[in-house]
C-alpha cells in the first residue's frame, strides 16, 4: 500500500490543477457516497439519513452543509420555519450530481494512470535487472581479458628471451661457420697442395716405372699439314711468335678502328643532314614571316649556311676534339633556334585562332554554296526518279507490242550492221586470198615457163657439151658461159619453190582456215614464202591496212561470230 | 624433305668430316666411314675395344678413336687404309683425347688431370703440359687454329697459359682473378679470351691475346652464377647465361652489358610469336572418320601427329620448380647458340625445358618462342642459313626459320627417337642420332618454305 499511495501522489503531481482542486473538493465534501473506510461515520447513515421525523433537521443540516460548501442556501429562514426553496434544491442536486460524475471520471483516469505507471515500473525493473546482468558479464569478461593480457605479456617476455638466446646462438653459429669456412678453405688449400704433391709424385713414379710405359706406335710419320718442315726452336721463334701475335692483335684493332670510323662517318653524315634540314626548315619560314626583317634574315641564313658548309667540310679533316665541339655547338645553336621558332609558332597559333574567327565568313559562304549544291543534287535526283517512273508507265502501258517491235527492230538493225561489217571484212579477206592464189598460180606458171626454159637450156648445154667433145669446142665457149650464167641466175629462184611445195600447200590450207592476222605468227613457212616472192606481204598489208585499223581487234572474234550467225540462220 | 635409311651407331658417335665429304660412325669397336652422298661404305676399321670418343682431324685425313678405359687412342688414315697409329697412355690413364687444330698432334689428358700429353704424328716428339685444370672447359683452341688457351691450377691459384699451336711454344702465362675458374673460350676472331668463374660466383674476365685484362663483368653476387657462355660468330657479342634465368649480352667495345634477356613464365611481349606444338592423336573408332583422316591414319597409325599453332598472347609457359636440395638444380640458361649470320640467338632455360627462345639480335628483343610437348634435348643452327633444328627425344624433327615453324615426322620404322641433331656443314642435310641408330635428313632447297607456310597455317 505505501507504493500505491506513492503512486497516487505521483499521478496527482502529473495531473492538472483543475483535477487537484476537484479532488480536494471531493475529498473534503463529497466523500460521502463513497464506501471508503476513512469516512466511517457516513456509512450507516446513508440508508436512513432522512426520515419523516427529521426532515427539518435534515433540511437544516443539508442547508448548513450546502452553505459551507459554497452552494446557495436551500431554504430561506422565513417566519414559519425554514422554507424549502425547490429551485435551489434542484439546482444544488444537479450541481452535486455533476460534481459526482466529474469525480468518478477523475477516479477512472487516475486508475488508468496507475495501471500505466505500474507497467512502466515493471518494465523499468526488468531493464534494470537486465543491465545489472550485463554489467556482471562485462565485468567477468574484463577480468578474463586482463588475465589473458597478463599471460601474453609473460609469453612475450619469454619469447624475447628466446630471441635473445637465438640471436646469440646465430652469432655463435656464424662465428663457427666463419671459422669453419676459413678452416675449410685452409684445409682445401692444404688438400689441394697435397693433391698437387701427390700428382707430382705420381708423375714421377709413372715416369720412373718401367713395366707399362706410354707407348706410341706409328707406321710412318706423316708430313705437316702445311707441307713445311718444322722449325728449330731458337730465340728467333719466340720473337716471331710475339710478332705474329701482335700482328693479329693489330689487325683486329685495325679492323675495329675501321668499323668505328665508318660508323662515326655515318653518324656525322646523319648529324650534318639533320643540321642542314634544320637550316632549311628554319630559313624559308623566316622569309615569309617578317617582311621588314627579310633582308637581315636572308643574310643571316646565308651566312649560317656558309658556316655550316664550312664546318661540315672541315669537320672531317679536323681532329675529333675540334670537330665535335664545332658540330655540337652548331647543332645546339640550331636546336635553340628551332625551339624558339616552335615557340613563336605556338604564339602565332593563338593569334591565328583569333584570326580564324574573321575567316569564318567565307566558311559560311561555303556552307551556303554546299547547301545550294545539295539542293540541286536533290532536284536532279527527283528528275531522274520521275523519268524512271515515266519509263515504267510507258512500258506498262497497252502500247507494249509496238515499242517491243520497235526495240526489236533496233536490235535487228544493230545486228545487221554488225553482220554487214563482218561480211565486209570477210570479203576483204577473201579478196586477199584470191589475190594470193592468183599470185601463186602466176608463180607456178612462171615456174613451168622457167622449167621449160631450163630444159631448153639444158638441151642446148648438152648439145654444146656434146659439140665440145668435138675439136671445134673453143669457138663455142663464150656461148656456153652465157648459158651457165643464166642457169646460175635461175638456180636460186628455182630451188626454193621446189624445196617447199608441200609446205606451201599446207600453209595455204592453214591460212585458209585461220585469219590473216594469225598466219605470220603461227606458220613461219608462209612468211618465208612471202619473203621469197616479195609480192604479197607488201601488197596485201597495203590494201588491208587502212581499213584494218578498226577490224584488227575484231578479226580474232570472227570465228565465234560466224558460228553465232550460222546458228541464227539454222534457227 | 627426304630421309635416308637407318644405320646402326653406338655411343652417339657419328661425325661428318670437316670437308663435308665423309660420314664416320662407330658401331661398338668398329669404325665405319661412308660417303655422305651415296652412303656407301668406303672404309671399315676395327679398333681394339669399344670406341668411346671419335674425332676427325681438321683436314679430314685422319680419324682419332679413343678408348678411355684401356687408355688407348687409335688413329686411322683415310688416304692409306693400311696406315695405323696407336697411342697407349699406359697406367697413367686417359680421360680425354683431342686433335690439335693442325691435325698432326693429339692432346691426351691423363687421369686426375696429371698432365696433357701432346703426341706428334710428324715427329717422334712428345710434349707434356703440367697442371691442367679439371673444369667445365679447360682447353680451347682459337678459331684459326693458331693458339691454345689452357686453364691451369697451381698452388690454389688459377692460371691461363696461351700456347702457339704451331710448335707448342708457351706464349703467355698469367694468373686470373678467379676463385675457381670454370672455363676459357676464345672469341671467334681469336683476339679475346673469355674466362669465367665457377657457378658459386658470377664473374667473367676478358683477356686480350697478349694477356692483358680487358674487362671484368659481374652481374650480381651471393647467388649461383654463370651456367653457359657463347660468343657471336662476329665476336661482337658475348652472351652469358646464368642461374637466375637471364642472358646478358656484352658488347665488344666497352665490354659492358648491352641488354638482358629474361625468360618469363608469362609471355606478353607483343613482338614475339609463340609457336606451340599441339599433338593430334589419331581417333580410332569414332563414327565420322573422314577420308583425309583415313589417309593420315594409314601412314602414322601408332605415331601421334603434331603441328605448331600460334598462341594468342599472353601465354603461360610451363615451369618446373627445381629440387633445391639436389646438386646441379635444373634452373638457369644452360644452352645458347647464335645463328651463323649473327642475327638470332637461341636459348633454353632449364626450368622451362620444353621451350626454346629465339631472340632477334638486331632489335635486341624476343622474336619467337617454341613450346614443345616434351623437353628439348638439343638444338643447332644451320651453318649457312638462319634455320634452327631441334629435337625432343621423340620421332620428330623440328625446324624453325624466320618464315615459320615446322615439325617433321621421321619416317623410320621401329621407334626412331631423335636424341640429337647435327647439321652437315653445307646446311643441306641433317644427321639425326637415335639411341642406337642414325638417319640422314636431306633438305630440299626451295621447298621448305612452302612446307613451313603450310604448317604455320
Amino acid at each position: 500500500m505505501p507504493e500505491s499511495s506513492l503512486e497516487i501522489k505521483d499521478t496527482s503531481c502529473s495531473s492538472s490543477r483543475y483535477r487537484m482542486s476537484s479532488l480536494r473538493q471531493y475529498s473534503q465534501s463529497s466523500v460521502l457516497p463513497l464506501p471508503m473506510t476513512r469516512n466511517p461515520y457516513n456509512m450507516p447513515t446513508i440508508s436512513a439519513f432522512c426520515t419523516e421525523d427529521n426532515v427539518s433537521e435534515c433540511i437544516s443540516y443539508i442547508n448548513r452543509e450546502v452553505s459551507s460548501l459554497g452552494f446557495p442556501l436551500l431554504c430561506t429562514e422565513s417566519n414559519n420555519g425554514p422554507e424549502l426553496n425547490l429551485v435551489d434544491v434542484l439546482n444544488n442536486v444537479y450541481n452535486l450530481l455533476q460534481l459526482h460524475r466529474r469525480c468518478l471520471q477523475t477516479v477512472e483516469d487516475i486508475e488508468v494512470e496507475q495501471v500505466k505507471s505500474n507497467s512502466n515500473m515493471d518494465y523499468l525493473q526488468l531493464s534494470n535487472t537486465r543491465l545489472k546482468d550485463q554489467l556482471e558479464l562485462s565485468k567477468r569478461e574484463n577480468t578474463g581479458l586482463l588475465e589473458r593480457e597478463r599471460q601474453l605479456q609473460l609469453k612475450v617476455k619469454s619469447l624475447h628471451n628466446c630471441l635473445k638466446n637465438e640471436k646469440e646462438e646465430v652469432q655463435k653459429l656464424q662465428s663457427i661457420i666463419a671459422s669453419r669456412a676459413t678452416q675449410y678453405n685452409h684445409d682445401m688449400k692444404r688438400k689441394e697442395r697435397e693433391f698437387g704433391k701427390l700428382k707430382e709424385r705420381l708423375n714421377q713414379l709413372l715416369i720412373d716405372k718401367k713395366d707399362k710405359k706410354q707407348t706410341f706406335e706409328v707406321l710412318n710419320y706423316v708430313g705437316r699439314s702445311d707441307g713445311k718442315r718444322s722449325l728449330w726452336k731458337t730465340g728467333k721463334t719466340e720473337a716471331r711468335h710475339e710478332g705474329e701475335m701482335y700482328k693479329t692483335l693489330l689487325n683486329d684493332y685495325d679492323s675495329r678502328h675501321k668499323d668505328l670510323l665508318m660508323e662515326n662517318a655515318e653518324l656525322k653524315k646523319v648529324l650534318q643532314q639533320m643540321k642542314r634540314d634544320m637550316v632549311t626548315i628554319l630559313s624559308p619560314r623566316k622569309h615569309s614571316q617578317s617582311g621588314e626583317k627579310h633582308d637581315d634574315s636572308l643574310e643571316q641564313t646565308s651566312s649560317e649556311e656558309d658556316e655550316v658548309c664550312d664546318s661540315s667540310r672541315e669537320s672531317l679533316e679536323l681532329s675529333c676534339e675540334h670537330a665535335r665541339e664545332q658540330l655540337t655547338n652548331s647543332i645546339r645553336q640550331q636546336w635553340r633556334r628551332l625551339k624558339s621558332h616552335v615557340e613563336r609558332l605556338d604564339s602565332q597559333a593563338s593569334l591565328v585562332g583569333e584570326r580564324a574567327n574573321m575567316n569564318a565568313i567565307p566558311k559560311e559562304v561555303h556552307e551556303q554554296e554546299m547547301d545550294r549544291l545539295k539542293l540541286e543534287i536533290q532536284q536532279y535526283k527527283d528528275f531522274i526518279h520521275t523519268q524512271q517512273q515515266l519509263l515504267q508507265q510507258q512500258l506498262n502501258s497497252p502500247c507494249d507490242d509496238e515499242t517491243a517491235s520497235l526495240l526489236n527492230d533496233c536490235y535487228m538493225q544493230e545486228e545487221k550492221e554488225r553482220l554487214k561489217e563482218d561480211w565486209k571484212s570477210f570479203e576483204e579477206k577473201r579478196k586477199n586470198f584470191e589475190a594470193e592464189r592468183r599470185n601463186f598460180t602466176e608463180a607456178a606458171i612462171r615456174l613451168s615457163h622457167e622449167r621449160k626454159a631450163f630444159e631448153e637450156d639444158r638441151a642446148t648445154w648438152l648439145k654444146h657439151q656434146f659439140l665440145n667433145l668435138t675439136p671445134f669446142g673453143d669457138q663455142m665457149k663464150p656461148q656456153m658461159s652465157k648459158s651457165q650464167s643464166a642457169l646460175s641466175g635461175w638456180a636460186e629462184s628455182k630451188v626454193r619453190p621446189v624445196s617447199t611445195p608441200a609446205k606451201l600447200n599446207k600453209s595455204l590450207s592453214h591460212t585458209a582456215f585461220s585469219t590473216s592476222r594469225a598466219s605470220p605468227a603461227k606458220t613461219p613457212s608462209t612468211a618465208d614464202l612471202y619473203r621469197t616472192h616479195r609480192l604479197i606481204p607488201e601488197k596485201s598489208p597495203s590494201t588491208i591496212h587502212p581499213k584494218q585499223d578498226s577490224s584488227i581487234l575484231r578479226n580474232g572474234d570472227i570465228p565465234a561470230q560466224l558460228r553465232h550467225v550460222n546458228g541464227g540462220a539454222n534457227c | 624433305m627426304n630421309f635416308s635409311e637407318v644405320f646402326k651407331q653406338s655411343n652417339q658417335l657419328c661425325r661428318v668430316s670437316p670437308d663435308g665429304k665423309y660420314l664416320a660412325t662407330c658401331v661398338q669397336y668398329r669404325l665405319v666411314v661412308r660417303d655422305v652422298n651415296t652412303l656407301q661404305i668406303l672404309h671399315l676399321y676395327t679398333c681394339l675395344d669399344q670406341i668411346v670418343h671419335m674425332e676427325w682431324s681438321s683436314d679430314s685425313l685422319f680419324i682419332l678413336c679413343a678408348m678411355y678405359k684401356r687408355g688407348l687412342v687409335q688413329v686411322w688414315s683415310l688416304e692409306q687404309p693400311d696406315w695405323y697409329c696407336k697411342i697407349d697412355e699406359g697406367s697413367i690413364g686417359l680421360v680425354s683425347s683431342r686433335w690439335s687444330p693442325d691435325g698432326r698432334h693429339i692432346l691426351n689428358t691423363t687421369e686426375f688431370h696429371l698432365r696433357v700429353t701432346v703426341w706428334s704424328l710428324c715427329t717422334k716428339a712428345v710434349s707434356y703440359i703440367k697442371y691442367p685444370k679439371a673444369c667445365q672447359k679447360g682447353i680451347d683452341f682459337s678459331r684459326d687454329g693458331c693458339y691454345m688457351a689452357l686453364a691451369e691450377r697451381r698452388d690454389c691459384r688459377d692460371y691461363v697459359s696461351v700456347f702457339v699451336c704451331d710448335d707448342w711454344h708457351l706464349l703467355r702465362h698469367f694468373e686470373t682473378e678467379t676463385q675457381d675458374l670454370a672455363g676459357v673460350e676464345w672469341s671467334p676472331n681469336g683476339c679475346v679470351l673469355a674466362v669465367w668463374d665457377s657457378c658459386l660466383e658470377y664473374k667473367v674476365l676478358l683477356y686480350s691475346l697478349d694477356g692483358r685484362l680487358l674487362s671484368t663483368f659481374s652481374a650480381y653476387e651471393w647467388s649461383l652464377g654463370i651456367k653457359s657462355l657463347a660468343w657471336s660468330p662476329s665476336s661482337q657479342f658475348l652472351a652469358i647465361g646464368s642461374y637466375d634465368g637471364k642472358v646478358r649480352i656484352l658488347n665488344h667495345i666497352t665490354w659492358k652489358k648491352v641488354t638482358e634477356f629474361d625468360h618469363p613464365a608469362t609471355i606478353n611481349n607483343t613482338k614475339a610469336v609463340v609457336y606451340k606444338e599441339v599433338e593430334r592423336k589419331p581417333v580410332v573408332g569414332s563414327a565420322d572418320l573422314s577420308i583425309q583422316h583415313h589417309i593420315t591414319m594409314g601412314s602414322t597409325l601408332f605415331n601421334t601427329q603434331s603441328k605448331y599453332e600460334i598462341c594468342p598472347l599472353p601465354v603461360q609457359v610451363p615451369v618446373v620448380k627445381p629440387d633445391l636440395d639436389r646438386a646441379n638444380p635444373k634452373v638457369g640458361v644452360s644452352s645458347m647458340a647464335f645463328s651463323s649470320d649473327n642475327r638470332y640467338l637461341a636459348t633454353k632455360n632449364d626450368n622451362m625445358a620444353c621451350v626454346v627462345w629465339v631472340w632477334d639480335m638486331q632489335r635486341l628483343g624476343l622474336l619467337a618462342v617454341l613450346e614443345q610437348t616434351s623437353a628439348v634435348r638439343c638444338f643447332q643452327w644451320d651453318p649457312r642459313r638462319p634455320r634452327l633444328a631441334l629435337c625432343t627425344g621423340n620421332a620428330k624433327l623440328y625446324l624453325w626459320s624466320p618464315a615459320g615453324c615446322v615439325s617433321v615426322q621421321v619416317p623410320a620404322e621401329g621407334g626412331f627417337q631423335v636424341q640429337s641433331v647435327t647439321w652437315h656443314c653445307s646446311g643441306d642435310s641433317l644427321i639425326l642420332l637415335g639411341k642406337e641408330q642414325l638417319c640422314l635428313c636431306y633438305m630440299e632447297v626451295g621447298e621448305e618454305e612452302e612446307e613451313e607456310d603450310d604448317d604455320v597455317k
